[in-house]
């Protein structure tokens, strides 16, 4: 007997083609070596790149909600593979693009009591310290550089989510003297199981120094950082999985403020690829968040990871020079 | 339902409501001002169909660039130089991008007077911290070099 597909499935299937193939049309058309049918990039009108963009972020908003990642780390290196922008404004972008869906989660998440601020101020002054540092390093570094880098770190965030397990509520015997002394412990309402869920965490020094070396690479790579924040945050210090994955985000709003600075007053800022990245991301996301609702995750997390392995070795190549 | 132990407190409710007026007015000024640059409304400091030109002497588009080369190509000031052209089409939209990266200092801003009167003094030094570091990133005096 034949089984059917549930309706969003086959959207979401769809709409994959339709991005795998508009990828593959701009990569051709972005091209300036030996297109000889299609137009080099500089032949195409302007207002074809902005609409383009505008498109492929809506789609990357949809798979980012879809595949549990945040916009920035989609957004780097696809567009940065794929489009003739320069790895300068892909990453100023990408990090306004975290940003704005920072800014844009965080009124909720705090409101609910999910995200923390007494868990988020002390980790966000230590990865917004890095960042800026991140930022300047990726700024003074060569773009083939930049982008072998970038590959590496996609495709080791693809093995991190490949593998990395999550636990709703890790077991924290003890608060460490850090936590102890600022306090960083709440209680949330856990609507799954109907009760108030108390918290802390431990191992905080340890946290610390690893949100300095994502805060470095956020900086750096103008990704978001939450798929380095919430394992962090959930299995080395013990918040719970929602407070993590809250926090994070709402944390990415800190991080990618002072890292977007930099970039802004170096001038890696181009409100042509802005503005419609930020548009299509949020909208995407929007109607993202209603997809959810009956797709079926598993299976779209794995096509998005395997978008970013597509993505981070199209990146490391092109740093190698072995596919321009 | 939601009870007093699982309620946020006064200081994230405070930086919450701010946040969310904050993102909203610069998200419709960020898209105002994104819709004068491409209707031409105002003139454009580096016009926008100039973009993907590729400049005699160069190999690649003006976007192509790395953002030095750019900057140079128009000079155009870095740090917060960009504000003398604020009345471009372009840079116009450099408003909306500064608000959206200047609301985080903002927002501790606001929550620094609850942390002082519940004597909370280690957030509020964190607090002063962080506003530190976003002033010090903002301010355009670390610049980057070698390229």
């Amino acid at each position: 007997m034949l089984t059917r597909k549930p309706v969003s499935s086959q959207i979401v299937l769809l709409m994959s083609i339709f991005f795998c193939l508009m990828i593959a049309a701009v990569s051709v058309f972005a091209s300036t070596e030996g297109a000889a049918v299609p137009p080099p990039a500089s032949d195409v009108a302007w207002w074809v790149w902005p609409l383009v963009l505008l498109v492929v972020t809506f789609v990357l908003g949809i798979l980012a909600v879809l595949g549990g990642v945040g916009g920035g780390v989609l957004f780097v290196p696809i567009i940065g593979g794929f489009f003739p922008f320069n790895i300068d404004f892909v990453r100023g972008a990408g990090l306004l693009v975290a940003l704005a869906g920072a800014l844009a989660a965080g009124p909720g998440l705090l409101k609910r009591n999910l995200a923390s601020l007494r868990l988020a101020l002390p980790v966000a002054l230590i990865a917004s310290a890095a960042a800026i540092g991140g930022a300047m390093i990726g700024l003074a570094l060569k773009p083939n550089v930049v982008n072998i880098l970038l590959g590496a770190t996609i495709l080791f965030i693809v093995i991190i989510m490949a593998t990395a397990k999550k636990s709703d509520f890790p077991n924290v015997p003890k608060p460490d003297n850090i936590a102890q002394s600022l306090g960083i412990m709440g209680i949330y309402r856990e609507e799954s199981i109907g009760k108030d869920v108390e918290w802390t965490v431990h191992k905080t020094p340890q946290g610390l120094l690893l949100f300095i070396v994502i805060g470095i690479m956020a900086g750096m790579f103008g990704l978001g950082a939450g798929w380095a924040n919430v394992p962090v945050l959930n299995l080395l210090m013990g918040a719970p999985l929602k407070i993590s994955v809250a926090t994070s985000k709402f944390l990415l709003s800190i991080t990618d403020t002072s890292a977007a600075w930099v970039y802004l007053n170096q001038g890696a800022v181009l409100p042509m690829i802005v503005v419609p990245s930020i548009v299509g991301i949020m909208l995407g996301s929007m109607v993202g968040v209603k997809i959810l609702a009956k797709a079926k995750p598993k299976a779209i997390k794995w096509m998005v990871i395997g978008l970013l392995l597509f993505a981070g070795l199209r990146a490391l190549l092109k740093g190698l020079e072995i596919w321009k | 339902m939601a009870n007093e132990r699982t309620q946020a407190s006064e200081e994230q409710i405070v930086y919450a409501n701010l946040l969310n007026k904050g993102m909203w007015s610069g998200l419709a000024l960020l898209i105002i001002t994104f819709i004068v640059y491409v209707s031409g409304v105002l003139p454009s400091h580096v016009p926008i169909e100039e973009l993907s030109k590729t400049p005699p002497g160069s190999d690649v588009p003006y976007w192509s660039m790395r953002a030095h080369d750019f900057n140079q190509a128009f000079n155009i000031p870095t740090g917060w130089g960009w504000t003398a052209l604020a009345g471009k089409g372009d840079y116009l939209n450099f408003v909306g991008i500064a608000w959206l990266a200047g609301l985080t200092i903002l927002c501790y801003a606001a929550i620094i007077p609850i942390l002082l009167r519940k004597k909370e003094t280690q957030y509020l030094i964190i607090a002063i911290a962080e506003i530190a570091v976003l002033v010090l990133a903002a301010s355009g005096i670390l610049k980057v070099g070698g390229h």
